[in-house]
């Protein structure tokens, strides 16, 4: 296992899916701890599919992808949240339209212009050849803005994501975290999806913080204990993807089911041996 | 004292509909007021109100230096989010002290001073590790009443607070309530629809249905044309489910 990740640093664009993927998977773990607890999970999802319709739009008019997709995912993070809070309409529902419609878009779009080319196949289930230098910085970047969020407005995080209410009523802008934690979830999947696919990127926000919930009770220890989980899962993804030659998101995320199976067996134990 | 929160012909609207139509009271220190009424009759729209999340349409609200000073201690309604949440009763209590501190990313140890206290005073202290999500209703309860007092010294709104609760559960949170109030002097501000339990709890009811049916005396209100239409149909409704 050692020599066969020697020999994956030898390959510079390995290094950069490694750097590039960690750092996406930390961002995605520590905004999914908040997106999952305030039944949100469904907005990941979404924001996967309304990135590949942007990506398609993209790769047909010739833009460079990052550009075109992060304002309008961006967007669309910030109409998904408002649909969720706005309870006339039923938000599962709007979402699980909106994402149908947009991925329907991506898919018209390709096959009027470039046909479905390799370079959407990819996008759709993720190829380890995308992170190029600008994303990997790119990723840096995000991470450690999201590392300095739940650092210094750790409190304020646990306040919005346990009661908006509360929050609000102790002057806490609870719209600007939830709009902050939607455009920064945006842009992590943006990064993330083209190496992990879109059909495949919403686990790495839902996954650690569920499997993390099994073992932990505090937020605190959720919170940091998915971030970890992920950046682990990741990293073992990527070395099985090297060793079995499978493509790198879908062993990712195999990674991650196993890690959520392990903990359930271990808080039944748990549980078991409190008896 | 001067009275902390005072309502002149108050108005509240969304949009192009009223919530709250002219209405006038004044809570005073040491009141016990409960605010009752069917669903939408404006309950929750009048607490944001005094909250300060919402402007007056029309209309004066004026709340007390003081009041602003000390701060209010909220308790909203649950979430069924909040039900399974992975927080220890500690996090969620001291999260109450936020209010006090606006820009610093950490907490003092005034504040962790004020969560254990706060813990203490409702006899929670031994459950300060504990999972949230793993206590029963009226525990859960105890923890965010903790987490209110942190937030003030002064006075309590509590929205719907008795909701899902068992009926020991419901007597042990009024005990509480009351003593509180007379204890510790606590001014209550709540929001509810046990009207029967209410009327010997309470010191002043008010009865909204967008204007005021009824505001006094809780004494008056099982007199009242209102309070006896109201407890009429509330029960009523109840004997037959």
């Amino acid at each position: 296992m050692v020599n066969m990740v020697g020999e994956m640093l030898s390959y510079p664009f390995l290094v950069r899916a490694l750097i590039g993927g960690m750092m996406v998977s930390l961002c995605a773990a520590l905004l999914g701890v908040s997106l999952v607890l305030k039944r949100y999970s469904m907005i990941g999802d979404g924001l996967s599919h309304v990135s590949f319709g942007a990506l398609s739009v993209a790769v047909a008019t010739g833009w460079s992808p990052l550009a075109v997709s992060v304002p309008v995912v961006a967007l669309a993070a910030f109409f998904l949240l408002r649909i969720t809070e706005n309870s006339k309409v039923k938000g599962d529902a709007a979402i699980a339209m909106i994402s149908a419609c947009a991925l329907a878009f991506g898919i018209v779009v390709t096959s009027l212009t470039t046909g479905m080319s390799t370079d959407v196949s990819s996008y759709m289930f993720g190829s380890i050849l995308a992170m190029s230098r600008g994303d990997v910085i790119l990723s840096c970047a995000l991470s450690a803005l999201v590392l300095c969020l739940f650092v210094f407005c750790y409190n304020k995080i646990f306040a919005v994501t346990f009661d908006e209410s509360f929050a609000k009523a102790s002057g806490v802008s609870v719209k600007f975290y939830n709009i902050l934690i939607a455009v920064l979830t945006a842009v992590t999947i943006v990064l993330g999806m083209r190496m992990m696919g879109a059909m495949l990127i919403s686990s790495l926000i839902i996954f650690p913080s569920l499997t993390a919930m099994r073992v932990w009770k505090s937020f605190r220890g959720v919170a940091i204990c998915s971030g970890v989980l992920s950046v682990l899962c990741f990293f073992l993804g990527m070395v099985l993807s090297y060793g079995l030659s499978i493509p790198a998101g879908a062993s990712i995320v195999l990674v991650n089911m196993a890690a959520f199976l392990l903990f359930s067996a271990v808080s039944r134990g748990l549980v078991f041996v409190n008896r | 004292m001067n009275p902390f929160i005072v309502c002149e012909h108050v108005d509240f609207g969304y949009e192009d509909q009223d919530a709250v139509i002219d209405l006038s009271l004044e809570i005073n220190p040491g009141d016990y007021l409960c605010i009752v009424g069917a669903n939408g009759s404006g309950k929750s729209t009048l607490i944001k109100g005094f909250l300060g999340l919402l402007k007056p349409t029309a209309g004066r609200l004026t709340v007390s230096e003081e009041l602003r000073r000390g701060g209010i201690g909220y308790l909203p309604q649950q979430t069924a989010a909040q039900k399974d949440f992975p927080a220890t009763v500690y996090e969620v209590v001291i999260s109450g002290t936020l209010n006090r501190r606006r820009n610093r990313p950490f907490y003092s140890h005034t504040e962790k001073n004020m969560a254990n206290k706060s813990m203490e005073r409702l006899g929670i202290t031994g459950l300060k590790k504990r999972c949230y999500r793993e206590l029963s209703g009226g525990q859960q309860q105890r923890v965010l009443i903790a987490r209110a007092l942190c937030a003030t010294k002064q006075m309590l709104i509590l929205d719907e607070p008795i909701t899902g609760l068992d009926p020991s559960a419901i007597q042990d949170f009024y005990s509480l309530i009351r003593e509180l109030n007379q204890k510790d002097q606590m001014t209550i501000v709540m929001v509810s629809h046990d009207v029967r339990n209410i009327v010997s709890q309470a010191n002043k009811i008010l009865h909204m249905q967008q204007r005021a049916l009824f505001y006094g005396r809780a004494a008056d209100y099982a007199g009242s044309l209102a309070g006896r239409k109201f407890m009429l149909t509330v029960h009523g409704a109840g004997k037959t489910e």
